[in-house]
């Protein structure tokens, strides 16, 4: 097992290290750039904007650039936002676990919701559930997340009433300093009568616009799992041994059935994390996505660089555990098999 | 530590009688008498930092403006220029000194770590100033130390020296007479900060927290900023001047214009920032809503480089302007949301000259004229437009194509260009482009502000005059015109200067668009600015 896990965290090194290249690179092919994107229409001074480049390192040859970014990096300097003049990695700290709240229960409701409806469709193979199933997968699966989301506020928050429109608690009602930055926790700990209700209230539709995609596919490889397994041996010989449909399918077929469906879950955070950055943009919702679009319009390559690479790393060692969970449960993997 | 506010909140009591009779007396007097008048407003992004000298986008200015006074201010609704925490000043007979006298029992804002022990003085006039102007400032680096305005409003040059007389009596020194400078000092960069909160923060080896945590002597105080969340504000019941109606502002901070839409609808704010023209329509029929609209004080232009063949010969940029059908271009791009341009100011602005008609619409005409100028047909041209959306020009590339669909018909190919924004204005400033679309947006409410963008100083290569026209008749004026104290005089100069560009035309003017505010109708009392941004002193909610 150490050296399964060994030979997986030497893979990552690579992954991270092209990351941060693509990132460096990629931003400064965009064209503009941290001063003149402030200059509007008023412009500036060849002086102004010399002397602003030189300070920001901007006249720097790209290369050396690299490498003075990367040895920050090396020494856990993720550098600082030229437009707030604050570090990066603690702006990244103050807005990610809005970030976090939402795509945990984006992902609970996802997990909750298409797990069980792939299992029955699977079960009722054929049935009109399973094709109306199949079909609402493949349409949320399709879903353009900003349509998605706008669509459900006109019509559940603005026709219904049901919910709020965006935000993440009610700004008039309620007022308390973060502790942790998860919304849900705050509000209970800030002792203030309904303030939980009603960040649990404003968490709903960003929670349901953001599992959407995942939901779609854990459910469709939910089913197609289900069904290799249910025509397997093993389960033929369950039945036979006389064990309840509960228990075969409880017990036996739904445990093998879920070992590709983890794996999914994994691949799933760099969607949601995707998926984040168009959801906070829609609800409002103070993340790193939301900070990370301002960050193009602003050309703050800092926060951008670092931002997309504190994300990727995240993804990095979510998928890692994936992997050593999969390693766990189907011992084939991690002996190599 | 935490505080607990609840709208309409009943203080508990400590027993049950107690606490039944204060619920009697609470419906007695109404639950409004215990209601905090809270104005949310749907904000379109996030301020870089709480001190407007160090910025440059409206949405920074605008959550600062609660916090801060400037010497002087612009009327609530105008651009008059009105006494704030200077309460007189004198001008010298050269027009080169100004003293201030300094308004008394001034009160500066309270915030965790810091209670101030002094009123407002002329050390913090100095303060605020010498951070911006002298390189050697100990807060002068501090938060990147760029402070843009002071620069582009040609303060480093303008401002020789400023010299505390006492305690309220601050003497400015200019190296120039400069009529326009009431007018920046009115302008958000020229905010006035604690000098005494400076040095607290010095001391205490937390100078950044300067720009994070403001103190200021505005007509709100700051209470908290979440970041790309919410900025909250209180009335400051100590303020000098006019107080606040309401008593908690929020800024809820809404980038998508959509969802601040459905936000106002919902009531979840009652103010919203820059509706979507396409919104307006259905706003207006919504008797919760209150739309208002105001000509912006900007200007559209397609310029002419006069320094490229043949665009130098006036009959050819005559023939430019006869040539564009203007009216298709308010109808089919602005959407009613602008008014055609004649002059290069809007007509809110003062001096503006009523006498200058614009060219008609005449083709024929056009042609007549190129051929007069010796323009033989077909001549090629490159017609340059912004790749973004601005708020004088909401789409210049479907302009860009009206503009070569008219022009094809005097025989005019117009071959259209564009480039990233930043590379754009780079380009249009050295004077690359042969006809170039462009457009400004007033900061000082002062003519000069704008017809600067023709002066033959910014017509050097790199500088802000892109038709690179100067005309010596024009130019004097707009000299002289800086360094007169008397309006009238002022006025016909710039009123001479409107007619002499117009007919020697280095642009053709487009338009002036219109600015609208969206709000609920329960809002009472909002005048908008002709400047732009929001102030929210003397608005209530009913």
């Amino acid at each position: 097992m150490l050296r399964f896990l060994l030979k997986r965290l030497a893979l990552t090194i690579p992954t991270f290290v092209a990351l941060m290249f693509v990132t460096f690179v990629a931003i400064r092919m965009v064209p503009g750039d941290p001063v003149e994107v402030r200059t509007g229409e008023r412009g500036i001074s060849p002086e102004r904007l010399a002397q602003f480049r030189h300070e920001m390192g901007l006249d720097q040859p790209v290369w050396k650039q690299f490498v003075d970014y990367a040895w920050g990096l090396l020494h856990g300097d993720f550098g600082t936002s030229v437009v707030t003049n604050e570090r990066v990695l603690t702006e990244f700290l103050q807005l990610f676990p809005a970030t976090l709240e939402l795509a945990f229960f984006g992902m609970v409701f996802a997990i909750l919701i298409g797990i069980p409806a792939g299992v029955i469709a699977a079960l009722k193979r054929g049935s009109i559930f399973d094709q109306t199933l199949m079909g609402l997968s493949l349409t949320g699966f399709s879903m353009p997340i900003f349509w998605w989301g706008l669509l459900l506020i006109m019509l559940v928050s603005e026709r219904l009433g049901w919910t709020p429109v965006s935000g993440r608690i009610d700004l008039i009602k309620f007022y308390f300093e973060p502790v942790t930055g998860f919304m849900l926790i705050d509000s209970l700990l800030s002792d203030q009568a309904g303030a939980f209700k009603s960040a649990l209230h404003h968490l709903m539709l960003p929670m349901i616009v953001l599992g959407t995609v995942p939901l779609a596919t854990l459910a469709r490889m939910t089913r197609s799992s289900m069904l290799e397994v249910l025509s397997e041996d093993y389960v033929r010989t369950a039945y036979a041994k006389g064990l309840s449909p509960f228990r075969v399918i409880g017990l036996h077929a739904l445990r093998n059935a879920l070992i590709p469906v983890v794996t999914i879950i994994g691949l799933q955070v760099g969607s949601l994390m995707a998926g984040a950055v168009l959801t906070e943009t829609i609800f409002s919702w103070p993340g790193v996505g939301k900070w990370l679009i301002e960050s193009i319009g602003r050309r703050d390559y800092p926060a951008l660089q670092g931002g997309i690479l504190l994300i990727s790393s995240i993804v990095i060692v979510v998928n890692l555990t994936v992997d050593m969970l999969y390693g766990f449960i189907n011992p084939r993997i991690r002996h190599g098999q | 530590m935490s505080y607990i506010r609840k709208t309409g909140q009943i203080a508990k009591a400590g027993s049950a009688k107690i606490g039944l009779a204060a619920l009697s007396f609470a419906l007695l007097l109404g639950a409004s008498a215990v209601s905090a008048k809270t104005l949310v407003y749907c904000s379109e992004g996030s301020p870089e930092n709480f001190t407007p000298a160090l910025n440059t986008t409206g949405t920074s200015f605008d959550a600062a403006r609660p916090i801060y006074n400037q010497l002087v201010e612009f009327e609530r609704g105008s651009t008059k220029v009105v006494p704030a925490l200077a309460e007189s000043w004198t001008t010298s007979p050269d027009g080169l000194e100004i003293t201030f006298k300094l308004r008394k029992g001034v009160k500066w804002h309270s915030v965790t770590g810091f209670k101030p022990t002094r009123d407002m003085n002329a050390d913090d006039v100095l303060f605020s100033f010498d951070r911006q102007s002298k390189p050697d400032h100990p807060y002068a680096k501090i938060s990147g130390g760029k402070y843009d305005y002071f620069a582009d409003m040609g303060m480093t040059k303008l401002l020789k020296s400023l010299v505390k007389k006492d305690d309220y009596t601050i003497v400015m020194t200019l190296s120039e007479p400069n009529a326009p400078i009431l007018a920046n000092l009115a302008m958000d960069f020229a905010s006035i900060h604690s000098a005494e909160y400076a040095d607290a923060l010095l001391k205490s080896g937390k100078p950044e927290q300067f720009d994070q945590v403001p103190v200021g002597t505005g007509p709100f105080s700051f209470i908290t900023y979440q970041k790309d969340a919410v900025i909250r504000f209180k009335a400051n019941k100590e303020f000098w001047g006019e107080k606040a109606l309401i008593d908690d502002l929020v800024y809820a901070i809404t980038p998508d214009p959509t969802a601040r839409y459905s936000k106002l609808k919902a009531n979840e704010c009652q103010f919203a920032a820059y509706p979507r023209p396409a919104d307006l329509a259905e706003m207006q029929k919504d008797p919760s809503l209150k739309v208002i609209s105001q000509s912006g004080l900007n200007i559209a232009y397609w310029a002419f480089n006069v320094t490229k063949k043949p665009f130098d010969d006036k009959r050819v940029r005559q023939a430019m302007n006869m040539a564009i059908d203007k009216a298709a271009i308010m109808r089919d791009v602005y959407l009613g949301a602008g008014t055609a341009a004649i002059n290069f100011i809007p007509p809110t602005l003062w001096s503006y000259n009523t006498a200058v008609k614009d060219y008609p619409y005449d083709p024929a005409k056009a042609q007549a004229l190129l051929k007069e100028a010796g323009v033989t047909a077909p001549l090629e041209i490159d017609l340059w437009y912004m790749p973004v959306q601005r708020p004088y020009n909401p789409n210049a590339k479907r302009i860009a194509e009206m503009m070569q669909s008219d022009l094809a018909k005097i025989g005019v190919n117009a071959k259209l260009v564009t480039y990233e924004w930043g590379e754009y204005r780079k380009r249009a400033q050295q004077g690359e482009p042969t006809t170039v679309q462009l457009g400004w947006t007033g900061d000082n409410g002062d003519p000069d502000n704008f017809f600067f963008l023709r002066g033959c100083a910014a017509a050097r290569p790199g500088g802000q005059n892109i038709s690179k026209w100067c005309n010596e008749e024009f130019d004097s004026r707009l000299k002289k015109a800086a360094t007169l104290t008397d309006p009238k005089e002022r006025t016909k100069l710039y009123e001479e200067m409107q007619a002499i560009m117009k007919e020697d035309a280095p642009d053709m003017t487009i338009a002036h668009s219109i600015v609208f505010e969206v709000m609920r109708k329960e809002v009472e009392g909002y005048k908008q600015s002709p400047l732009g941004g929001h102030k929210f002193i003397g608005v209530d909610i009913k």
